[in-house]
C-alpha cells in the first residue's frame, strides 16, 4: 500500500518535537529504531501515529532501550538506508557507545537531540549536559533556538551528513521544553519540497548490495587505529563547513530562511558580546538591543554548529569585539565551560585577543532571565571601562546561596 | 523461497563453495570456524552477516584484511543481534519502497556471538530482537567463558570449571553457578525455533539450520564450541571433546518449536559418562582430587536430571 502525502498550511503551530518529527516523516526515512525518553518522547510518539495513520512507509522500530536503537540505526544505515531517531539525557548517554560506533564507521545518521540535564541528581528539564556528552564522538552537531530551527535543520542535516564526501552522523539539538514543548508558528514546506531538497537515498558499501559483499566495523590496532581516526577528523574539520554552507544556500532559495554557520546579531560595531547557544540566544537578542538603547554596544553570536567547531568564523565574528561572555549550559567537570574553552582557543592568537570570561548557567532547566542578562552585558562593559575582567573569570548565574565562582 | 544446499557427506560439505575463509587468526582447533562454515554452507543464498566482540570478530576482520565474502558487520560486544536486525528492517523497508539492488535475491539475516555476548552482556539485545519478530537467527557460539580475553568465566561457565575469575584453588573448586539455561528462556520468547547444535553432528545442525532458514521469525541457535584454549585440551582432539560432550549428555541435542514442542534429535547409542568429559579437560582436573571429587557426582546426577527433564517434555508435547 502506498503511503500518503499530508496537506499542510505553510504555517502550522507546532512545538519543537512536533516540527522534528514532522521534518522526518518529510524526509522519508527508511528506518527509524527508537526509544522514548522525556523530553524527546513525543518526537517518536508522533512518528509512530504518523506510521498508525499511513503517512510512513519505512521501518518503525520501538526497540528496548536507546543503545540499541542506535545499535539498530547502525545496522540499518549500514544495510544502506536513510536512517534517524531521537533522545535525550540519560538515553543519549546510554547511547554513548554507539555513537562513537557509528562516526567511526562512517554511517550518515541523523539524531535528534532534546537536550535535558544529565543525573544525578536526576531532572527531567532541559540543559546541555547531553550535548556536551557529545562533543568528541565525531558527529556533526546542529544547533536549534526555536521550533522552526528543529525543524529546518532536520532537512539540513540529512543533506549533509549523507553526502559522499562526508558520511558522517549528525546531531540536531533543540532545547528540552523551551523548544520541544513550546508550540509556535512554524512555516513549512510541501511534503514534495522537503523530499525534493534531501533527495533519494544514494548507498555506499550497503551491505544490502549481494554483487559487492562489505565488512563494516574492523579490527584496527596501531598499524591503523590512528590513520583512521585523523583522516574521519580531517574530513570533519575540512569538509563539513563547507557542505554545510552550500545546503544552507540551498536552503535558503528553497524557503527563504537563512541560516548562518555562526549567527551574528548586531555584531557589526558592538564592543561586548554574549557567545551562547540554544534558546538563550532569542533572549541573549533581545537584551542586547535593549542594551543598545543605554547606550551599551551590545551584540549576540549564537553557535549554529557546535562540531565541526566554526574557530574561524567565531574569529571573524568576535575580532573587534572588547569583552566576551560565553554562557555554558552544563557544569563543566573540573575545567571552564566548553564555550569558555573553544572561544579561548580561537581567540587567542588574534592581535586583538578579546577579554573573555565564562558564564555556567541554567542547569537542570534553571530559567536565564532578561535581568540576568541584563547584568551580564552591564559587566561586560565594566570590564570594558577597566581594561581588565573585573570579576571572577568562571560564575555562575542564577544559583541561590554562596556565588561559588572560581578562577 | 529459500535456496537450501543439499550436500549428502562431508566431501561435499568440505569442497563446498565457501563463505567464511580459512585465512582468519582463530587458534588451531578451535570450533568456532567449524560452525561458522556449517551454518554458512546450509544455503545458498545471499546473507548478511554480524559478530560481536570476541573471539570470532577480532580474528576475522583485522583491517585492511577479511576472512568474510560475504556483507559482515561488527558494532560492539553487546549489539550485533542487532545490528541484523536494523539491517533486516531496512531491507524490509527498501523491499516495500522498490529500491532493493537485487531483489530477486532471499537474503539470511545471522548474528554470530559467544556465550559473553549472548548470555550475558548482549542479553537483553537479543530479548529484544526476539520478542520484535525480526527474521533473524541468532547463533551463539558457546565456549563457556571469556575467551577472547584469557579465560574470565560467564553465565554460560558451568559449576567446578577453574577460570580465571573464578579459579579453583585450596578453598574453592571454581565456578561456584551452574550454567544458564539460554534455550528455554529464549523459547519462552516463543519464537518459532530454538534449537541446541554441536558441529560433530552436522546433518542434525545442516537440518537445524535450514529448519531455522524456513521460519518466519526469529531463531536461536546454541552451538557447543569446545575451546582448545580455556578447556584446556590438545588442538587436535576438538572434534574427541564435541563428541563426549553431546554423548555424555552433557550437550544434549534438541529443539523447541513455538516455545513449546520439544524434540530430542540426537539419542547417543553409548552414554558416555560425564567423567570422562570432565577428565578430557584441563579446567576441571582439579575435580579430580579427594578434595573436590563429590563435584564428578554432582556433574553425572544434574545432567542425569536434565536429561529426564527433556525426555519428559519431549513425551508431554507441549
Amino acid at each position: 500500500m502506498a503511503f500518503d502525502k499530508m496537506e499542510l498550511k505553510d504555517i502550522e503551530v507546532w512545538d519543537g518535537n512536533h516540527a522534528a518529527a514532522q521534518a522526518l516523516r518529510q524526509c522519508q526515512v527508511d528506518v527509524v529504531a527508537a526509544y522514548p525518553i522525556t523530553p524527546s518522547t513525543p518526537i517518536v510518539e508522533g512518528y509512530a501515529k504518523f506510521q498508525a495513520d499511513n503517512y510512513i512507509e519505512g521501518e518503525y522500530v520501538m526497540v528496548e532501550s536507546e543503545h540499541a536503537a542506535m545499535s539498530a540505526c547502525i545496522g540499518a544505515a549500514a544495510a544502506g538506508g536513510r536512517v534517524a531517531t531521537a533522545t535525550s539525557s540519560q538515553g543519549f548517554a546510554l547511547m554513548v557507545e554507539t555513537l562513537y560506533q557509528s562516526s567511526g564507521m562512517r554511517l550518515p545518521i541523523v539524531l535528534n537531540v532534546v537536550n535535558r540535564a544529565l543525573a544525578a541528581p536526576l531532572n527531567v528539564n532541559g540543559d546541555h549536559s547531553d550535548m556536551y556528552l557529545g562533543r568528541d564522538s565525531g558527529w556533526i552537531q546542529l544547533d536549534s533556538y526555536c521550533p522552526q530551527d528543529a525543524y529546518d535543520l532536520n532537512f539540513i542535516a540529512f543533506k549533509v551528513c549523507e553526502d559522499h564526501d562526508v558520511r558522517l552522523p549528525c546531531m540536531v539539538h533543540q532545547d528540552g521544553f523551551m523548544t520541544s514543548h513550546t508550540a509556535q508558528g512554524v512555516h513549512t514546506l510541501t511534503d514534495d519540497e522537503g523530499y525534493g531538497f534531501v533527495g533519494e537515498y544514494k548507498p555506499m558499501n550497503d551491505m544490502l548490495d549481494f554483487d559487492h559483499p562489505v565488512t563494516h566495523g574492523v579490527q584496527t590496532e596501531e598499524d591503523w587505529h590512528f590513520e583512521h581516526k585523523a583522516r574521519q577528523h580531517n574530513d570533519l574539520m575540512t569538509k563539513v563547513l563547507p557542505k554545510i554552507q552550500t545546503a544552507f544556500d540551498d536552503f535558503e532559495k528553497l524557503s527563504g530562511r537563512k541560516y548562518n554557520i555562526v549567527e551574528k546579531y548586531d555584531m557589526d560595531d558592538a564592543d561586548v558580546a554574549v557567545v551562547c547557544m540554544g534558546t538563550s540566544v532569542e533572549t541573549a537578542r533581545e537584551v542586547a538591543t535593549e542594551m543598545r538603547a543605554k547606550g551599551i554596544k551590545a551584540g549576540v553570536v549564537g553557535i549554529r554548529v557546535i562540531r565541526p567547531f566554526p574557530f574561524f568564523q567565531v574569529q571573524e565574528a568576535l575580532k573587534n569585539v572588547k569583552a566576551i561572555a560565553t554562557l555554558d549550559r552544563s557544569a563543566p567537570g573540573g575545567t571552564v565551560g566548553m564555550l569558555f574553552n573553544e572561544m579561548a582557543g580561537a581567540m587567542y592568537n588574534l592581535d586583538t585577543r578579546p577579554m573573555i570570561s565564562g558564564k555556567i548557567y541554567g542547569l537542570g532547566g534553571r530559567d536565564l532571565t532578561k535581568a540576568h542578562l541584563v547584568d551580564l552585558y552591564t559587566e561586560l562593559q565594566a570590564n570594558v571601562d577597566a581594561g581588565k575582567i573585573t570579576t571572577p573569570l568562571q560564575q555562575f548565574i542564577g544559583v541561590r546561596g554562596p556565588k561559588l565562582s572560581f578562577l | 523461497m529459500s535456496e537450501m544446499k543439499k550436500i549428502k557427506n562431508l566431501k561435499e560439505f568440505s569442497t563446498s563453495a565457501d563463505r567464511f575463509e580459512g585465512a582468519n587468526l582463530l587458534c588451531p582447533g578451535c570450533a568456532h570456524s567449524i560452525i561458522v562454515r556449517e551454518v554458512l554452507n546450509a544455503t545458498n543464498d545471499d546473507m548478511v552477516l554480524s559478530a560481536s566482540t570476541g573471539c570470532l570478530e577480532v580474528c576475522t576482520a583485522v583491517y585492511p584484511y577479511t576472512s568474510w565474502d560475504a556483507s559482515w558487520i561488527h558494532i560492539g560486544f553487546e549489539n550485533g543481534s542487532t545490528a541484523v536486525a536494523g539491517a533486516e528492517s531496512m531491507y524490509n523497508a527498501l523491499k516495500r519502497k522498490g529500491r532493493l539492488k537485487q531483489p530477486e535475491r532471499n537474503p539470511k539475516f545471522v548474528s554470530f556471538a559467544g556465550d559473553g555476548a549472548s548470555y550475558d552482556i548482549g542479553f537483553q539485545w537479543i530479548s529484544g530482537c526476539m520478542e520484535r519478530g525480526h527474521n533473524i537467527m541468532h547463533v551463539v557460539l558457546d565456549n563457556e567463558v571469556y575467551a577472547n580475553t584469557g579465560g574470565q568465566r560467564s553465565s554460560s561457565t558451568p559449576i567446578g570449571g577453574s577460570n580465571t575469575t573464578t579459579p579453583a584453588g585450596t578453598h574453592s573448586y571454581g565456578e561456584k553457578k551452574n550454567k544458564k539455561d539460554m534455550i528455554s528462556i529464549m523459547a519462552a520468547h516463543h519464537i518459532p525455533y530454538a534449537a541446541q547444535v554441536a558441529p560433530n553432528k552436522w546433518k542434525d545442525m545442516v537440518k537445524k539450520i535450514q529448519h531455522g532458514f524456513s521460519v518466519d521469525g526469529p531463531v536461536f541457535i546454541n552451538a557447543v564450541s569446545p575451546c582448545t584454549t580455556e578447556w584446556k585440551f590438545d588442538p587436535k582432539d576438538t572434534m574427541m571433546l564435541t563428541d563426549l560432550s553431546t554423548d555424555s549428555l552433557v550437550f544434549p541435542l534438541y529443539e523447541v518449536i513455538d516455545g513449546r514442542e520439544l524434540n530430542i534429535t540426537y539419542r547417543p547409542k553409548n552414554v558416555v559418562p560425564v567423567e570422562e568429559y570432565l577428565a578430557a579437560q584441563g579446567r576441571f582436573k582439579h575435580l579430580f582430587k579427594d578434595q573436590y571429587k563429590h563435584m564428578i557426582k554432582e556433574w553425572q546426577d544434574r545432567v542425569d536430571d536434565n536429561w529426564a527433564y527433556l525426555q519428559r517434555r519431549e513425551e508431554a508435547r507441549v
